[in-house]
């Protein structure tokens, strides 16, 4: 086995062996394991290449704040994965992963002729490279762009996992399971308050699965770690989630957790969501999401083993893992030198300390003294050294007064930094909370809530392990008690503690070329002091645009390890102070989250409410094709034989003018309207005057905004003087519903008025042509269907087939027509039976499409297709549709406003091509010159365009400015194919004198 | 996700069964004929986009269908409270009190 595996020690199992690959390679890890520390066990820090310089990277952290690490994982067909953190990455028996960004390999990358390139890739590359010439834009530059950005390659197939999602409440919420968020969650549970706890890793312990050496109430931290979760786990109040991230908090203590569920099982279980989404909303939550080490800034800081110190400590102790036998420390800050220790005692040959500091305490040289590694303090490091893994350092003495003495070349084979330790705010921030700047310790810290939540622990500036303990406990039960609980926090002390401290820098001291430096800032994104720098030469003086010029922070990892850096050289160059250059907004999520997450159960046929009539199935018994309306699916057309949709459609339309069709209308919005003043709001409602319909009578209503412009329409019957059967378009059902309620409730609640939806009530079968009145003569019951006693737009109520009806004579095809509303569970079997007894008239089920083509004919519009929501009556030529001696109704002041009655407002005409075969594209636009320049000057657009079987020749409806005075011109519609032209023509191309409805 | 609570039902239920209905205590003018060009208008478009307090509708949509008023505040957008529709516009006093 390797030499970089110390065996016995950190917490993997070092009993079971775990076998899987990297770039096709077998490596053998322990149970435990992350794909970072089995690598790291292997020897292997060379993991990917960054993003734009294409520079081979390692492992620069050991948890979720990695910026380099990013692996694509493939687990079989539609479970490939690409930047996954390999840092957090739990490995299992027959892992399959694959390093990204490079071409041919990994160890030889063509990209990184990038690299050398360095100068030419400067911030703000991309706005001034691509300017000139204009025209390379569309077909050079952008195409080479998207082809070079992004990481990794996103699966190409469905995704095959599902993941679930659940809502959950609790009185107290604590994320982040180390030492702060464990004593939190043990205090607000001992007081039986209802406690969830969450932590992103598999274990809970936070930063003391790293540090096994501190004891604490006179226990070792691992056997206090094992007590203190048994004794969480003993509570039935506790909900303990690990493998969940707390990705976002929301208004009113809700936050967004995501769990990890089954990405770590080698084999996956049966029918298991991948991963659940639990939204929470906590009476109290406690933010205990500890710290994140920043790097240092120096030229050569990205090489493969240039690591946080941190979590060079976390691998050797978590994972029983040397990062390397031979390595460096270079640092500003003591906990450095606490990991040069822990590696010298696990065998490293710690080849040096480098402190920027000039002193250093104490103790930490006195131990490294007698532990024979060598301290530099008051040193810096100006480079290093090594291809696919750092093979040296190159560290020099600074004065006192800051002269770079000359360098020393340190050969290592790793090499730990630590820049300090910046407090994890970002859910914090998420509420909005205040962001205080401690200048003393050149730290944001929590400042001003907004939101019932405590910060605690590292995450709020105690670094501490018996502070954070401290705080913890209170925190937990000062949020037990602001939940109603009594609690009291107990106490916690820590033996021997050694605080830490230090200082912050901004790029280090150098004897090289500060131009020439490849001191990175932003490992993820490649952007290096001196882009930013740049940047600010250039002008940019925000934060927020530094960040985007730059794109410092903008990566996947969103800048974890370098949003400080950045700011505070960013500041130094702005010369102002960092809070006033301001800190870049945390938005949620906090770490990289799947879109199978968000969505949970709705994708596929759950995406969203498929809404079928009463008489669907009928459809798809007949092999229907389909088309959504809204919500509704509805039958498009009925191909018979082979047939394709225009030749079913032509067939339809045929059948039904001359003989008989059959349609389901059951989609048509319905409102009942009842009440003693129903007629008093129908006139306040609608254009049309109400009062003198009579019982049985039908009207075709218009509705509009207040704004004067049409919203709605469709044919309303009079049952009696205080009940209106209001039908509406399908789509505007539920929106004509809501606006009547406002006016109701809001403007006129004196009115005794009750609305309900009836859409669902009524299945509503539409009988139209010809042979409409014979088929149902002889099943109707107590009507009588003779034109005089029941002529074109009447309702009555009685029976067919046996069953109650409300039959309206109407017509939406300009043939002689009937809708027979039937209650809806007696739908399809009146369907049925009309569709029997229609076969001596060869009745012709019809979809959609025809039912389209026969209105255009007769010029009858369609709300929200013929207009868009600025056509007046007017306009849409229905001024007929006006009660013009009503005082007042909705939207009839705005009709007079000036803009409502100029003469050249586009007003509804129809259209006739000159050549009678070519059908418009419905949305092209039009002119009237042809020749002259581009970009033309566009009169108006094609509403609706159908080829007219009725006809044998198309026809179109189109809005045109001032369009009716220009009837009998020559109009041009330019389309991808050619420039047509049109005549405008009337709106009715068939039948204008209804001849046909009044039989 | 915001927490508002129904006047009439009397009870706080989650944002997902509320509709917004735009500004508050705008009311439609008794006889709009007698208005001018310019005081329609007013009524039609102008609106007070405010920064901080601010009258607005609500619709219990999911729930018991009701139109009501609301005091939020646009920059932390937190409701202040809610209050029935026909009801006068609270007063400083009474939106401090029940910030409180």
């Amino acid at each position: 086995m390797s030499t970089y595996r110390v065996s016995g020690k950190g917490r993997v199992d070092h009993n079971r062996p775990v076998r899987f690959t990297f770039n096709g390679e077998n490596f053998e890890g322990r149970q435990g394991d992350t794909l970072a520390s089995a690598l790291l066990a292997n020897g292997v820090h060379l993991i990917g290449r960054s993003f734009k310089y294409h520079r081979p990277r390692g492992f620069l952290s050991a948890g979720s704040e990695e910026p380099n690490a990013l692996v694509g994982v493939n687990r079989g067909v539609g479970r490939a994965e690409p930047n996954t953190r390999a840092t957090v990455l739990e490995i299992f028996d027959g892992l399959n992963t694959v390093s990204q960004n490079h071409w041919p390999s990994l160890k030889r990358d063509v990209g990184a002729i990038n690299d050398p390139l360095y100068m030419l890739f400067s911030a703000g590359f991309y706005y001034k490279t691509f300017m000139w010439p204009k025209s390379f834009w569309n077909k050079v530059y952008e195409p080479i762009i998207r082809g070079a950005a992004g990481l990794g390659k996103s699966p190409a197939v469905p995704d095959p996992d599902t993941y679930a999602s659940r809502y959950a409440h609790c009185d107290v919420l604590v994320v982040g399971s180390g030492p702060a968020g464990l004593v939190a969650a043990l205090e607000a549970g001992k007081s039986g308050a209802k406690v969830i706890l969450v932590d992103e890793s598999p274990e809970f312990g936070g930063s003391l699965l790293g540090e096994p050496d501190a004891e604490i109430n006179h226990l070792s931290a691992w056997d206090w770690l094992l007590e203190t979760n048994a004794a969480l786990a003993a509570m039935k109040n506790v909900t303990l989630l690990n493998r969940t991230t707390a990705i976002g908090y929301y208004h009113q203590n809700f936050v967004g957790l995501c769990q990890r569920l089954t990405d770590h099982l080698s084999e996956l279980p049966d029918g298991a969501p991948r991963e659940r989404l639990w939204k929470v909303r906590a009476k109290q939550v406690v933010l205990a999401q500890g710290s994140i080490e920043k790097p240092l800034v120096f030229d050569g800081n990205d090489r493969p083993g240039v690591m946080l110190a941190g979590s060079a400590r976390v691998y050797l102790n978590r994972y029983g893992v040397k990062v390397g036998n031979l390595p460096v420390v270079v640092t500003s800050h003591d906990s450095a030198w606490l990991a040069a220790f822990d590696m010298a005692q696990a065998g490293a040959k710690v080849a040096a300390i480098v402190d920027i500091r000039a002193r250093v305490p104490n103790y930490f040289v006195k131990r490294a003294r007698a532990l024979g590694i060598e301290t530099l303090c008051g040193w810096t490091i100006s480079g290093t050294k090594g291809r696919h893994r750092v093979t040296s350092v190159r560290v020099n003495p600074v004065s006192a007064g800051g002269h770079v003495g000359p360098a020393r070349t340190i050969a290592c084979d790793a090499l730990l930094m630590s820049g300090g330790w910046t407090p994890s705010v970002h859910l914090f921030s998420h509420t909005k909370g205040k962001l205080d700047w401690n200048d003393e310790r050149q730290m944001f810290l929590p400042g001003a809530r907004t939101e019932d939540s405590r910060c605690a622990g590292a995450g709020n500036g105690k670094f501490g392990l018996e502070e954070s303990l401290m705080e913890g406990a209170s925190a937990g039960a000062a949020a037990a008690i602001d939940a109603g609980f009594s609690a009291s926090a107990g106490s916690y002390s820590v033996e021997g503690e050694v605080l830490c401290i230090g200082a912050s820098n901004r790029e280090l001291p150098s004897d090289g070329s500060a131009s020439w430096a490849k001191a990175f800032v932003d490992f993820q994104n490649d952007v290096t002091a001196k882009d930013i720098r740049l940047a600010v030469r250039e002008g940019f003086k925000s934060i927020e645009h530094i960040k985007r010029y730059t794109t410092t922070g903008m990566a996947t990892d969103q800048g974890k390890t370098s949003n400080m850096n950045g700011l505070s050289i960013a500041s130094d160059a702005v010369k102002r102070p960092s809070p006033s250059v301001g800190l870049t907004t945390f938005r949620p999520p906090y770490t990289p989250t799947t879109f199978g997450a968000f969505a949970g159960y709705n994708r596929g046929d759950l995406f969203e409410v498929t809404r079928k009539t009463a008489i669907d199935s009928w459809a798809e018994e007949k092999g229907a094709v389909y088309e959504p309306v809204s919500l509704w699916r509805r039958a498009w057309y009925f191909s018979k034989q082979g047939e394709d949709m225009h030749q079913a459609v032509a067939r339809e339309c045929r059948a039904t003018r001359q003989s008989l069709g059959m349609f389901d209308a059951s989609t048509l919005g319905k409102i009942e309207i009842v009440g003693p003043d129903a007629a008093e709001f129908m006139n306040r409602m609608y254009t049309n005057a109400w009062t003198k319909l009579a019982p049985g009578r039908l009207r075709y209503g218009l509705l509009l905004g207040e704004d004067g412009f049409i919203r709605d329409d469709g044919v309303i019957g009079r049952l009696s003087t205080d009940r209106f059967h209001v039908t509406t378009t399908t789509g505007g059902a539920a929106r004509v519903l809501a606006m009547m309620e406002d006016y109701l409730q809001t403007e006129w609640p004196d009115l005794k008025v009750w609305l309900t939806s009836t859409t669902e009530q009524w299945a509503v079968i539409a009988l139209n042509g010809p042979n409409a009145r014979k088929l149902i003569e002889p099943l109707v019951e107590g009507i009588d269907l003779a034109n005089e006693a029941f002529p074109h737009m009447s309702v009555a109520e009685g029976r067919i087939c046996g069953v109650p009806t409300r039959l309206f004579r109407v017509s939406f095809t300009g043939e002689l027509g009937f809708e027979v509303n039937v209650p809806a569970r007696y739908g399809r079997a009146v369907w049925e039976a009309l569709y029997d007894a229609g076969r001596k008239y060869g009745i012709t089920p019809y979809g959609t499409e025809t039912m389209h083509v026969l209105r255009a004919e007769k010029g009858y519009i369609i709300v929200g297709q013929d207009t868009d929501g600025t056509v007046t009556p007017e306009d849409a030529s229905l001024a007929w549709a006006i009660g013009k001696t009503k005082p007042d109704f909705v939207g009839k002041r705005s009709l007079t406003r000036p803009d409502m009655l100029m003469a050249d407002r586009k007003q509804l005409v129809g259209l006739l091509t000159s050549d009678p075969k070519t059908v418009l594209e419905e949305g092209a636009q039009i002119v009237l010159d042809p020749n002259q320049k581009v970009p033309m000057k566009m009169v108006g657009h094609v509403t609706s365009s159908y080829w007219s079987e009725t006809l044998g020749r198309s026809i179109a409806l189109a809005i045109v400015e001032g369009g009716r005075a220009k009837e009998g011109q020559t109009v041009h519609v330019p389309m991808p194919d050619k420039t047509h032209s049109a005549e405008i023509v009337g709106m009715v191309f068939v039948d204008p004198e209804n001849k046909r409805l009044n039989v | 996700m915001l927490l508002i609570r129904c006047p009439y039902c009397e009870t706080e239920r989650p944002e997902v069964e509320f509709v917004y209905a735009g500004e508050a205590h705008v009311a439609r003018p008794v006889d709009p004929a007698a208005l001018t060009d310019d005081e329609w208008k007013n009524f039609l478009f102008i609106r007070s986009n405010a920064r901080g307090t601010h009258f607005e509708r609500w619709r219990h949509m999911h729930g018991c269908g009701r139109f009501f008023n609301a005091v939020r505040d646009t920059v932390s957008d937190q409701f202040a409270m809610t209050y029935k529709a026909g009801m006068p516009r609270p007063t400083e006093n009474e939106i401090k009190e029940a910030r409180s």
